[in-house]
């Protein structure tokens, strides 16, 4: 069943066409790869998906609803959360209260609850404290509970973000980047974790990555972009086989030999 | 100094607390500055009085009326401006603040620019403490729940703060709301302190008065605030024999502080009262145990 579905998205910044009439389906369950070079798009779909940029023109449908027209807020109650390229934590908090504000979303209890301190708000918070002890545990972070999350090693911020995004128990879960300013080995690792938290938390994942290779691995299905158009989808194999892909990566390649 | 007169002093520092609580839970763990809070203070104030002088209401119920009246003109005020970014908000309630009190300059019913005398001086030391205390209590128990968690995301990053599902504009709404019922409160104790009210005691200046209180007491910190509120209303007043001096030693006193700790004093940690009483009590509950003569080993 399709869990995500963008039929011919085009999003338009004054005269730059971003995104320009972008369709794909989204698997549930599945690993899917949105890659092409820096400038592609990539980062746009996702503020698309998530609500922060409104579409110009086409639909996004989630679980067969239009989500268009959503605050992100709401989009992430729908069960879609992401990471961000640029990675966004809550700096000064510490790495337990990151995780541990991200799974305020599966309780209920108002205001006047928290100031009274009654029943309710303390077996709610209660879960909710044994809820951020578990999700940082499996990502093994615990020895890191009371750090800042600013001063954490770059890698562990990666990591935490993705912990704080579990910590809503998404259905969907969009990685910007996950393994920029990683080494191979450290993203290899960071591959494989994809992989278990997929099957762990019974998610979808869609994942952007600059390096095609990297993702090769992981993903069952892959859309390349560029400038903004899609330029080939497929598995592995097929998009690595495709002519267009390999002249649109080798051209950025000869950039970079220059 | 007579006790008469330090207790003055510590009902206008309590005072001053009262709307320096709601203020830090806005900037301090919301992230929003305000400038118009004395608004919301006149807006108490003058609804604190007519509950008492017009309506013949008792002191507390009129004190609630004060605090709604804040609340419900800072949720107006918030549907128009909490949409804009963080600066143009700051500039909306500054706007706010002096349109209030131009107006209340021009309301004859309540005085005018000359003032309203002869209210009932019903505020005294008692009621000053413990509307305190359940302030603080409420602010306390509102910061360490999932709201206060909330609150701090935004402070921190407001796009992944919606990202995990934080309805960034309703939560900012409840800040504004709460912290104008606080300033309402404040209004109306004042009003009932000295017996008089004027709309020139609710001027811009009072706003930035709150807001460096907060910040010198420490961003993100209810025991700061409560040090930077007793510090700085009780200051001036026991420098007060330097005469034109004192505002100097004021203005130095925070500067001093901006530049060795811009954190403020507590940025952002809390000292524990919790865990004081606790040791305290444990403390008293086991001298007391010993005093019996046994107890469980
Ligand atoms: N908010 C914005 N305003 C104007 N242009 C934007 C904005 N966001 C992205 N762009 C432009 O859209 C294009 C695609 O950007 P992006 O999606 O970030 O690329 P990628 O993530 O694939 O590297 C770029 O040319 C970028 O400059
Ligand atoms: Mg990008």
């Amino acid at each position: 069943m399709k869990l995500l579905q963008l039929k011919n998205v085009t999003k338009q910044f004054g005269g730059l066409m971003a995104v320009d009439n972008v369709s794909f389906d989204v698997e549930r369950g599945s690993i899917f790869g949105l890659i092409g070079p820096n400038g592609a798009g990539k980062t746009t779909i996702f503020n698309l998906i998530t609500g922060i940029y409104k579409v110009t023109e086409g639909e996004i449908l989630f679980e067969g609803i239009e989500t268009n027209s959503m605050q992100p807020y709401r989009v992430a109650e729908l069960g879609i959360t992401r990471t961000f390229q640029n990675i966004r934590l809550f700096k000064k908090l510490t790495t337990y209260e990151n995780i541990l504000t991200a799974c305020h979303y599966n309780v209920r209890y108002g205001l006047v609850d928290a100031v009274l301190r009654n029943k309710r708000f303390k077996a709610e918070e209660k879960g909710l404290l044994a809820h951020a002890e578990e999700l940082m545990n499996i990502m093994g972070l615990e020895d890191r509970r009371d750090v800042i999350a600013g001063n954490l090693p770059y890698g562990l911020q990666r990591r935490l973000e993705i912990a704080r995004a579990l910590a809503l128990r998404p259905k969907l879960l969009l990685l910007d980047e996950p393994a920029a300013g990683m080494n191979p080995d450290e993203t290899a690792r960071l591959m494989t974790l994809i992989k278990e938290i997929r099957d762990r938390f019974n998610l979808t994942v869609l994942v952007i990555e600059h390096h095609m290779d990297l993702i090769m691995g992981v993903c069952e299905r892959i859309v390349v972009l560029n400038f903004g158009k899609k330029l080939a989808e497929g598995t592995a194999g097929e998009v690595q086989a495709n002519p267009k892909v390999i002249e649109a990566y080798l051209g950025e390649e000869e950039v970079v030999v220059c | 100094m007579d006790w008469f007169y330090i207790k003055g002093i510590l009902i206008l520092s309590g005072i001053n607390l009262m709307a320096v609580l709601g203020l830090s839970l806005l900037t301090g763990f919301t992230g929003l500055f305000s400038f118009g809070h004395a608004g919301f203070m006149a807006i108490g104030a003058y609804v604190t009085a007519m509950g008492t002088v017009k309506l013949g209401l008792p002191f507390a119920a009129a004190l609630l009326l004060g605090a709604a009246g804040a609340a419900l003109a800072s949720f107006f005020i918030g549907r128009i401006t909490l949409n804009l970014k963080g600066d143009y908000f700051c500039i909306a309630t500054l706007g706010f603040g002096e349109a209030i009190r131009l107006i209340l300059d021009n309301v004859q019913y309540f005085g005018g620019a000359r003032g309203w005398p002869n209210l009932p001086r019903s505020t005294n030391f008692t009621i000053v403490v413990i509307l305190n205390i359940i302030g603080i209590i409420i602010l306390a128990n509102l910061i360490n729940s999932r709201h206060g968690r909330n609150f701090k995301a935004i402070r921190e990053e407001e796009l992944a703060s919606q990202t995990i599902g934080i309805n960034v504009f309703r939560y900012k709404m409840t800040a504004l709301m709460i912290s104008a019922a606080y300033a309402g409160v404040a209004g109306g104790l004042l009003g009932h302190y000295l017996g008089f009210l004027q709309p020139k005691m609710f001027q811009f200046i009072k706003s930035t008065e709150l807001t460096i209180t907060v910040i010198f007491g420490g961003l993100g910190s209810i025991s700061g605030s409560v040090i930077g509120a007793l510090v700085l209303t009780s200051l001036p007043e026991l420098l007060r024999t330097f005469a034109i001096w004192r505002l100097v030693v004021y203005g130095a006193a925070v500067v001093f502080i901006m530049i060795s700790r811009p954190q403020g004093l507590m940025g952002g940690y809390e000292i524990p009262v919790g865990k004081i009483f606790k040791k305290l009590f444990s403390r008293f509950a086991y001298g007391k145990k010993q005093a019996v003569g046994g107890g469980k080993q």
